[in-house]
Parts: structure tokens; sequence; C-alpha cells
């Protein structure tokens, strides 16, 4: 049987949201919500993996709680987990700006630049949640910029109208990453968190249907070890490197998500994936990863390219009128502060008519002539010098005197994990919070969101709704000698034999590359049927390829970082198709997923709600064989999905 | 570019350890420094050799993960990480010595990678404000002055790479402990910990032995990302405070 030929399975619902008023669920779920008493939280293990903006907030709050929390990360530090790349800010209805902004508005804004495609319970929760963040996070001393009265700075972000982005220079998530890092540090010098720095998860332990531990390898001494507890939390992160180039770090990876699902948790949108539109564009075959230009350019910069297709000329010499701000053109009301997804496109669409500039047409540009001369150069170095100075070191070009040159490149995945209201996958035990999770995005998810959500998620939603779970035990110790645990220790040692003893002739990178290029030819800024066929056909190939040529040196008893590689690749590999089966399956545009097929008279994505008004959760089945689709029934009781209009 | 490298190896925290020399051709200017290893361990796998350990991640100069010695210099010739060098620093032809971070509280783990676990652990000590989630006040309930939040700000940009360390011959900390408590100091949410703060993490950076401050000011020089020499002053001047009020 072939992968594209899927069975839709039972519906799958969220039956932990209360009904009623949507502004009141969160605080009905958090009082009718289990408790566990304090005496006794001590006595729960929870094991979270990760240690970003989810799992780090979430470790520190648990264990403030009093759970027995014990963490990991395949990094060296937990400080160095990827949410410190975050350049722009975070997002929260504080309205100190007087301008409008509501718990209401964020809440609209999100669902509306998610293209009607998440569930507004969740979304609604995340937005009343966004202004306790910005409260924990300034009395952990997170330096924010501030104006000269002492009070807090904020800028605006794409798809919304009002000022509502906190943020602290082009480093928000270094500095929110760090207050909760040091949080969490308090924890752990106070014994209540247990970490394993340089220690991956490689499997998921379900014991009797339920989490139960996890296996994992100390990335140091390659020992396998394993972990039992409670409840797993799993903040792993997104699956952005499955294109190979993306703006994630070399080496986030979908293996923690992936082995739950293949255990069971349902996988859900995988296709929904982020293309940022402001990225430095490529310079070479030797790219090992693509670098983000924060949003908040957009704030100042102006995006064009030359009115006519192949005009070579330079920056400085093409006339003011012969130049195309086709942003602000095309979308009067919103200009360059448009959503991403419609950012990103049409920087596609300008490029696909032979008008973008630099090398191999590859790039539009954005360009801060106008606000250096309205602002001057020095309160433009002082929002944004830090990603002058990194555009220059990689491109050794001056931003002050010549357009940045930007391109899309894959920056987020709304996808992940189907989690209910309590942020429960569908193996019960199995939580999974961030960027890990499909939650809240939607089909797109806006700038400064993802900070968002990964704190309101760590901070204050898991640790309100894990109780519930904790509190209907028992949780009987499991034996290590249990045949689940057995079986999950030996599959792993299995895998990784395996690949230490194919001794064929490519590396684990080339597979990546090829993976990715496949990925962002076929199921990128623009998909087809056709293409995504073709993906579903050369995938398995790969893949079948990959397990019969892959060289990984050395052993697994020692530091070996190939063999990390290629085990990550291994489950990119599997999760290409599902992503590509998904992409296939939603015959309409909405959001970052734009089929070809679907599209309005101007270009527009074209969204099916009579068909697609759901969310997409895959259930695994077995390697290569197609997947079960269950799907979630969106209702939208506040926010009538129409043809979003930027214009 | 045609480049001689001579590269650290070490098996093990164990194994002794030696310099290497390897070759790499058709490097471009336009790759990172880090790049440029990609393409010699991609070589070295294919041609059956162990490829060399190195530790990196985001690539854009904010984990803090990269960081080898350069001919010498932490990070190499440009004030920036490891990941964001690029090869137009060099010269065709040129010979490069890498080696790892070399300091007493950073054992090497193998090859290029060390164990930096030593600087958790200061940050551990009093690195923090102790304000459990939830009971935070109003984010605007206390104004905090634009210079005192720039302040802060400077100092919280480091990224804990240890280029400070690697380049201190007395494989001191101090730059790196003394920019957490002027980050923290500084704002008035971090008033209530201000002594304990300094002395608990002052002492905890000398129980995992590093070395003492002899201003030289190497750590300012190499650190990427520009925490100021003064620091380490204003440091003391906590310190030394914190003393005369126990």
């Amino acid at each position: 049987m072939d992968f594209s030929d899927y069975r839709v399975g039972e519906p799958v619902a969220d039956t932990k949201a209360p009904d009623g008023p949507v502004a009141d669920r969160w605080d009905r779920r958090r009082f009718e919500a289990k408790l566990v008493n304090p005496a006794n939280r001590r006595k729960h293990t929870v094991i979270v993996v990760g240690t970003g903006l989810a799992g780090g907030s979430a470790g520190a709050t648990l264990a403030e709680q009093g759970y027995h929390v014990v963490q990991f990360c395949f990094q060296d530090s937990p400080r160095r987990a990827h949410s410190i790349a975050a350049q722009g800010g975070i997002n929260a209805a504080k309205n100190y700006r007087n301008d409008g902004d509501s718990v209401h508005r964020l809440f609209y804004d999100t669902v509306k630049g998610g293209d009607f495609r998440a569930r507004e319970s969740n979304v609604h929760r995340l937005a009343e949640v966004s202004v306790q963040i910005i409260d924990q996070c300034v009395a952990q001393g997170v330096p924010f910029a501030r104006e000269y009265g002492g009070l807090l700075d904020t800028r605006s972000f794409g798809g919304v109208q009002v000022s509502r982005t906190f943020y602290a220079r082009g480093q928000t998530g270094q500095q929110l990453l760090l207050g909760a890092y040091q949080a969490l540090s308090r924890q752990i010098d106070a014994g209540n968190v247990e970490l394993h720095a340089r220690t991956e998860m490689l499997d998921l332990i379900v014991v009797d249907g339920r989490a139960r531990g996890i296996v994992a390898r100390d990335l140091v001494s390659g020992e396998i070890s394993v972990h039992l507890g409670d409840a797993v939390v799993l903040a792993t992160g997104g699956y952005g490197n499955v294109f190979y180039l993306s703006t994630n770090a070399k080496g986030s990876n979908a293996t923690a998500i992936w082995r739950a699902h293949r255990k069971g948790a349902y996988f859900a949108n995988p296709c929904f994936t982020q293309i940022h539109p402001t990225c430095i564009p490529r310079s070479g075959e030797h790219q090992s990863k693509l670098t983000l230009m924060s949003e908040s350019l957009r704030n100042d910069g102006r995006i064009w390219v030359p009115k006519a297709a192949g005009d070579t000329r330079a920056p400085a010499d093409i006339p003011e009128d012969e130049r195309d701000y086709y942003l602000e053109r095309i979308y009067p009301a919103f200009g360059n502060l448009v959503p991403r997804d419609i950012a990103s496109r049409a920087a596609k669409n300008v490029c696909d008519e032979g008008r973008g500039v630099g090398p191999g047409g590859q790039g539009v540009y954005l360009d801060f002539a106008d606000a250096i001369a309205r602002m001057g150069r020095a309160a433009v170095e002082e929002k944004y010098g830090n990603l002058f100075e990194m555009y220059e070191r990689i491109t050794a070009e001056d931003p002050y005197s010549r357009p940045m040159r930007i391109y899309p490149a894959v920056h987020y995945t709304m996808g992940g994990l189907w989690v209910d209201y309590d942020l429960q996958t569908t193996v019960p035990g199995l939580f999974a919070i961030g960027e890990a999770n499909f939650s809240d995005h939607g089909a797109n998810r806006l700038g400064a969101s993802a900070l968002m959500q990964g704190l309101a998620d760590g901070y204050f939603v898991l640790p309100a709704t894990i109780n519930d779970y904790l509190a209907r035990g028992p949780h009987d110790p499991v034996p290590a000698a249990h045949p689940a645990v057995q079986d999950a220790v030996s599959g792993v040692e299995e895998r990784l034999g395996r690949l230490l003893a194919v001794g064929g002739d490519r590396t684990p990178d080339s597979f990546h590359r090829e993976l990715g290029e496949l990925m962002w030819d076929e199921c990128g800024m623009a998909r087809t049927e056709s293409g995504l066929r073709k993906a579903l056909e050369r995938i398995p190939a790969l893949r079948d390829e990959f397990w019969r040529r892959v060289k990984v040196p050395g052993t697994g008893e020692e530091f070996n970082q190939s063999l990390e590689k290629a085990n990550r690749v291994a489950d990119f590999l599997e999760l290409a198709e599902l992503m590509c089966l998904d992409a296939l399956h939603r015959a309409e545009s909405c959001g970052g997923h734009f089929r070809e097929e679907s599209q309005t008279p101007d270009g527009e994505a074209l969204r099916d709600d009579e068909r697609f008004s759901y969310a997409a959760a895959w259930e695994f089945t077995a390697a290569g064989a197609a997947p079960v689709l269950h799907k979630e029934e969106l209702v939208f009781e506040y926010v009538h999905p129409t043809q979003r209009s930027y214009a | 570019m045609n480049l001689t490298l001579r590269i650290w190896r070490q098996h093990s925290p164990e194994d002794k350890g030696a310099m290497v020399t390897y070759r790499v051709e058709d490097i471009s200017p336009d790759m990172s420094f880090l790049e440029m290893l990609d393409v010699l361990n991609e070589e070295l796998i294919l041609s059956g050799e162990e490829p060399v350990a190195f530790d990196h991640d985001c690539r854009e100069g904010i984990c803090g993960a990269c960081g080898v010695v350069i001919n010498g210099q932490a990070h190499g010739p440009e004030r920036t990480t490891a990941c964001q060098l690029h090869m137009r620093s060099f010269k065709d032809g040129d010979t490069i010595d890498v080696e790892p971070w070399r300091a007493a509280a950073f054992p090497v783990v193998r090859d290029l990678v060390v164990d930096r676990s030593a600087f958790d652990r200061v940050i551990q000590a009093g690195g923090y404000v102790s304000v459990p989630t939830g009971s935070a006040p109003e984010a605007h309930a206390t104004a905090v002055p634009k210079e005192s939040a720039d302040y802060a700000f400077e100092h919280a940009e480091c990224i804990g790479c240890g280029a400070c360390v690697a380049a201190c011959p007395n494989g001191s900390a101090m730059l790196f402990t003394s920019a957490k408590i002027n980050h923290l100091n500084v704002l008035p949410q971090g008033a209530p910990e201000r002594e304990t703060r300094v002395l608990n993490m002052v002492a905890a950076m000398d129980g995992q032995g590093f070395g003492g401050c002899t201003n030289t000011g190497e750590c300012a020089t190499a650190c990427p990302k520009g925490i100021p020499l003064p620091s380490i002053a204003a440091m003391n001047r906590e310190y030394l405070r914190a003393l005369r009020k126990r």
C-alpha cells in the first residue's frame, strides 16, 4: 500500500477546554483541574526534555511548586537552547501605549493571523496569560528596552496595528531565555531539578498506555540510560531543520517528538511551516544554516525591488520612480508589516518575475535610507545596531550605506504534537509545550508570538494543568526490568548499532542536504499536487539509500557527533514524508501552506473552510506505511473566518 | 583558498592529545570558520577518519556553544564568535592553528570540545533573582531608569562562551562572573539579593578552579560581546561593599 493511501479514522476532540464564554474558560479550567497537595508534590517525578523558553520555564516552575523535576538538554548547558536566538520581541496585551490593544484584540489578531486554523480556547488563554509573562520577566531582571521615564518600550510587528511587542534590543530571546535559565539554575542549586546536560532523549517509554519515562544517551560517554517518572513533558522545539537550511540551530531536531509520535502521540498539521521573509540570502553551496534578520527591521526598513526585470544596476543607481515598494503598493494598510507568510510569498513572486536582486536573483532589498534620513544614523544604530553588525559580518556589505539583501527562509513550524487544552498529547501522561506542540498559531504564526507561547506554556499553562493528571494517580513505580522499558532500550541500541554498521560511502550531512533541497523545492513556499507526489516517491527511496549507504565513523561508546547527526537525519527522513502527505491532503491554501491550485485571482491564499476547517492529527502505523488521519473540527464562535485582508 | 590546518586532536580527557596537520582546498572567503571545518570533516568521514569534534549550535553568535583558539586567539582574529568569523579574514596559503579553550576549569572532552559546566555552577550560586512564577508585581510598578536598564543589558549580553577564561593567562572567570553580577545588581529587582549574590558567586567561582585576576585585560579584548573591562572593577566594589555590610 502506498504511503498516500491514508485512512480517515475517528475524529479527535479536545475534551479539556470548558465551554461557556471564551474569556472565562481558563479560569474555569484552573478551578476544575485537580490539585496535588504541596506535601505530596515531591513524591512526583516529572521528566522535562528541553531547556528552551518552554522547557526552562516549565522545569523551574514545576520545581518551585515542589515537584521533583528531572530535566534534559542535548547542549552542554541549558542556556544554549535555540530560543536564545530569537531576536525581535515578545507580544503582550498590556496596552501601555493606549493604542486600542486588549486581550481580545491579541486573541483576534492571532486567530486571524493564523488564517483560522487554530483553536479559539487556546489562543484566548495565550492572550490572557501574555500580560503575566511580562510581569514575571521584569521581576526576574530581564533588561527590556525602556523609555527615559523608566517605563517599558514597545514596537510593532507584522500583522497587527498596535504596538505591543516588548523587546531587549535585537536579543529578546536571549534575555528571556537567560531569565528562565536563571530561575532553573536556582532550582538546580536547591536540589529540586536534576539536570542532565549533553544528554539526548532517544525514545519514549510507554507503560500500560501511559508515558512513564524516556531512554536517553549520554553524548559524552555514549551510555544509554533509563529515566522513569510520573509524567513526561516534551519541550524540544520545532522541526524546521528537516529542510537542512533553516534559521534553526544546527542541533535542533525532531527526534524526541518523532519518537513520541511513533509511540502513539498524534502529529498535527505537520505541513504548517513558517517561511520567514527577512533572512540573509545564501552565499554558496557550503552554506550550513541561514541567519534571520529580525522582523522588527520592517518597522523602519522599506522593502523594494527594481520595477524592471533583469535590472542589475547598483541599488543607489536605481532612481526612486524605477523602484517597486511592492508591499506598500499591494497592501497599503499594513505596508511592510504584513504577516510573514504574505511577505514571503510576495518576495518569491517578484523574484520569480526576474526582479530579484543579488546573486542568482534570489533576494529583495530592505532599505534603511529613509529611516536614517528621518531618525538619524545614531537612532537607527541604537535600535538595530547588533543586527546591522551581524549582517555586515556575514555579507561584508554595510547596511547603513547599501540596502540589505534579504530572502525568505524556513524559520518555525506551527505543526507539532497534537495536544488538548491541558497540553496533553494523545498518550496520557505525555505533554508537549512550546514549538513542539501544534496548538496556538494555526497555519501562520505572528511575529513575537513564539516567545509568548513558549513562556505561556512553561510558566503558566502546564504548571496549572499537569496537576490534574498527576492527581489522578496512582502512578505505581515502574520496575526497570519492565518489558516496555527493556524493549525501548533494546530498540535504541539496535538502531544505533545499525547506523554504525552500515559503513557506506555517504555522510549523514549529504543525505540531510539532499532531503532539505527536495523539501524546499516541493514542500516549501509553494506546493503543488504533482510536486508533493514526486517528493512522496523520492523520500522513501532516499531513506532506503540512507540505510544502505550512510557512513558513521567511530563507536557508540564515545563522544560521536556523526552518530548524533545520523540518528537525527534518520528521523527527518520519516517526518518529511508525513509533512508532504499532510500538504498533499490539504488541498487548500492557508497561512504558510500555499497550494498553487488554491489561490484568489490576485494570488492570495484561498482557504476552503467547507472541507478543511480542521486540524489534521496523524496517527502513526508503521515506518513508511500509510498513517491514519484524525480530524479535529475547529469551531469559531468569536472570530468568524473571512478572507484575510491586509490591503 | 587553500589552507593548512593544525588542529588539536584528543580522543578523550585521559588522552595526551597532539596537533595534527590537515589540508583543505577550495575554501570560499564567504564561508564561516565552522563551515570550513565542516568541509574538512566531510572529507575525513569519507576517508574513514573520525571527524574533528567541536561544539556549535546556533551559528549566529548568540548561543555561546562554539569557541576555539585560532592562531592563539580566542575565537580568532576578529572580535566575534568562531561561527561568525569568516574565511575572508584569512589569506590563501595560510597555516591556521586550531586549539580548544585551555583552562584548568574547562577540561577537554574531546578534540576542540571542553566542559564549561563550571560556568553553570557559578550562576547556580546566585546569578538569579528569587522570584517564583506567579509572584511578580505589575511590570510598571517599579520604573527602572533607562541608564540602569541599558547598563544591565550591556552586561546581560554575555553568551557564556568562555573566551574570557581562555584568553586570560590565569584562566580567570572574573569577567563572566562580573557580567552577571552587574546585570542583576544594578536593577531594583536584583537589589534585595545584592550582597549575597556577589559573595556567593565569587565563592563559587573560586571553588570551580578558575584563576585569579591580575588585570591583564585579555578577557575583555577577547569577549565577542564586548563586556567592558570595568565590569570587573565594579564587581570588586560590590564585593567590598557586601563584606563591609556583613
